[in-house]
């Protein structure tokens, strides 16, 4: 209690100071209200955020206020996974570490269900509430994600108005689908991913049938060699080599996946449209699904 | 004795028979025969010939190279906790061969990897060899051993951590314990000359092993010339340990199980016991990998699991057994 009233006081003063100091009133006078007015968490809006997951990254940065988020992994600001590296420049980097995220002093942690585990414990163990946010395996969990960001951040009519550009944006995608390829997602060490996962839904919104679907695969698994073959999909689609070298990777160039991507369409993920479960998912479905009129002949 | 060769050989062609016939996809015996042998282009052939062959093939030469190379190491050294895997030749030619991939030296240069594992695989030996010769006990052996392969087991790790590729340190794994899948005819070749070249020195060893039997001095006095002897086996171990671990990683405790398991049907003759070893080795590695196949199909189980679990209980066997001659 003395705790939670302890929090209200410094983010009014922090409100307060930024009043004071002119040009962010208005974003100082939605803190405000936003602290007034009973929230979903019951609690005043967090004014000092530190993000320390990828995906949770991306999505403070959309929804947040300005001055409202302080720290964002480091990963964020990595082009190859992340889908706003160059807005990432404008927060400072944390690396999941108890002890640089406490130093921050932020009154609110945002970490994946992924991250260490001993690290939010820490951190709750320190007083600094932490926000979990599980990892999105379908469409329908990124609009779940962003309005919970929303919530969290007291940001509620800006996550409203994110998903219902989302929802327009994907109904738009999902029309004028006639013919389904079917297409296999390979990754690094022969893993794919069937229809319960992110990439899987990215896949069948975009116009596509999941080949592994028929040969048993739900989830994310590692898919032999040879069910690959034998599966005679109609497009491959592969991820990105990393820089450096790596025998995971180099499986993708297996002789029998060469012989068999001969004279068959393929494809490539940019992976950091297909990592997380934000609006960006959309980017990568407009790709593929350029990609499937290519291979279908279909026009526009 | 010849009966003892028509079975290793006899056990080696319908293991191999076997590894060609298990895997995912779940295809028939004859159909996947006549697509091996008659390819007519279809998914089949590639899986048949591409796949499962390739895997086939290096099971049987890892495996007997690395049967051989223990049988050799063992006569040697008279010592039967000689293993290339224990001692640290694999970990040291799995340290060349993460350099060979991490320096981008394998891309440059296809015989870049089996080259330097080969250059590891020598240090190692090397190594081995002058902290623990002839005249050395199986306790500096060992010791000796576990120096060289924990210093190469670690700066593996550490060229592995290193590496911008965030798959690259998950393949520690694959370096300690060694897996066949998805290799390809590639893996094959690059593999099959500095091997060819190992069994050649190895199996030129046969009269001087035996006669180093009756001591060093009696084995000068009849004839053969120790140095050559030495430098035979260290350059034909380094070749056969390298190559193989250049692209199946670290399979360790063959060369230890296989020669142990085949001395008393040789009469304990380490001549007979080399070619002995070459089979069984083959065997053994055929059926660990059939293994792995069978009995966690989706998991991509490493070879060396296997190999370690048949192999370490056999391994604290002998050191007790040791202990109790010594008494």
């Amino acid at each position: 209690m003395v705790r939670r009233a302890a929090r209200c006081i410094s983010a009014f003063r922090r409100a307060s100071e930024i009043l004071r100091s002119g040009p962010h009133h208005a974003a100082a006078l939605t803190a405000l209200l936003s602290w007034a007015s009973p929230a979903a968490s019951g609690d005043a809006a967090p004014m000092r955020v530190a993000s320390m997951n990828l995906c949770t990254d991306q999505l403070a940065m959309l929804i947040a206020q300005q001055g409202q988020l302080h720290s964002v992994s480091y990963l964020a600001s990595d082009p190859r996974s992340s889908a706003m590296a160059d807005k990432a420049a404008g927060y400072v980097e944390n690396h999941g570490l108890a002890e640089e995220i406490y130093l921050m002093q932020p009154d609110l942690v945002i970490a994946g269900q992924y991250s260490t585990q001993a690290t939010t414990a820490m951190l709750r163990r320190l007083g600094i509430p932490v926000e979990v946010f599980p990892p999105a395996t379908s469409l329908e969990d990124v609009r779940a994600r962003i309005l919970r960001m929303g919530d969290i951040l007291h940001r509620q009519v800006q996550a409203r108005e994110l998903v219902a550009e989302f929802d327009a944006r994907l109904g738009h995608l999902r029309q004028q689908v006639t013919q389904r390829p079917e297409a296999v997602l390979y990754y690094a060490n022969g893993y794919t991913s069937g229809d319960s996962t992110l990439a899987g839904q990215i896949l069948l919104a975009a116009g596509f049938e999941n080949a592994t679907t028929r040969a048993g695969y739900g989830a994310g698994a590692r898919l032999p060699l040879e069910v690959l073959v034998m599966t005679i999909p109609d497009i491959v689609i592969t991820s990105r080599p990393y820089p450096g070298a790596s025998r995971s990777e180099a499986m993708l160039d297996h002789p029998a996946v060469r012989a068999f991507r001969t004279g068959r369409a393929g494809a490539t993920m940019t992976d950091h449209d297909w990592v997380c479960g934000t609006p960006y998912v959309l980017r990568a479905i407009e790709e593929l699904a350029e990609t499937r009129r290519a291979i279908t002949g279909e026009t526009r | 004795m010849k009966r003892l060769a028509v079975a290793l050989t006899l056990a080696v062609i319908a293991l191999f028979m076997a590894s060609l016939l298990v895997g995912p996809a779940g295809v028939g015996l004859s159909e996947s025969l006549s697509a091996l042998f008659r390819g007519d282009g279809g998914p089949l052939t590639l899986v048949m010939r591409e796949i499962r062959l390739p895997r086939a093939l290096l099971a049987v030469m890892i495996g007997a190279s690395l049967g051989l190379a223990g049988a050799a190491m063992q006569g040697y050294l008279r010592n039967p906790l000689a293993e290339p895997g224990l001692i640290g030749v694999s970990g040291s030619a799995a340290f060349g061969a993460v350099l060979a991939i991490h320096t981008g030296l394998s891309a440059a240069f296809a015989l870049g990897l089996p080259l330097m594992a080969l250059a590891g695989a020598l240090l190692g030996v090397l190594l081995v060899m002058l902290l623990a010769g002839p005249g050395g006990t199986s306790l500096t052996l060992i010791l000796a051993g576990i120096a060289v392969s924990s210093l190469a087991g670690s700066l593996t790790s550490l060229v592995l951590n290193l590496s911008p590729n965030p798959f690259a340190a998950n393949e520690i794994v694959f370096w300690m314990m060694g897996s066949l899948a998805d290799r390809s005819m590639a893996h094959v070749w690059l593999a099959l000359p500095l091997m060819l070249v190992g069994w050649g020195l190895l199996a030129l060893l046969g009269r001087g092993l035996d006669a180093l039997t009756l001591g060093e001095d009696a084995a000068e006095a009849m004839g053969v010339g120790l140095r050559g002897l030495r430098l035979k086996l260290v350059i034909g171990t380094a070749c056969v340990v390298g190559a193989g671990t250049a692209v199946a990683g670290a399979i360790g405790f063959v060369g230890l199980v296989v020669p142990h398991i085949l001395r008393p049907l040789v009469g304990a003759r380490p001549s007979r016991l080399l070619w002995a070893s070459t089979l069984g080795g083959a065997a053994m590695v055929l059926a660990a990998d059939i293994a792995v196949r069978v009995v966690l199909p989706a998991r991509d189980l490493k070879l060396g699991v296997l190999t370690a679990l048949v192999g370490a209980p056999l391994f604290l066997h002998l050191i007790l057994k040791q202990r109790r001659e010594r008494i």
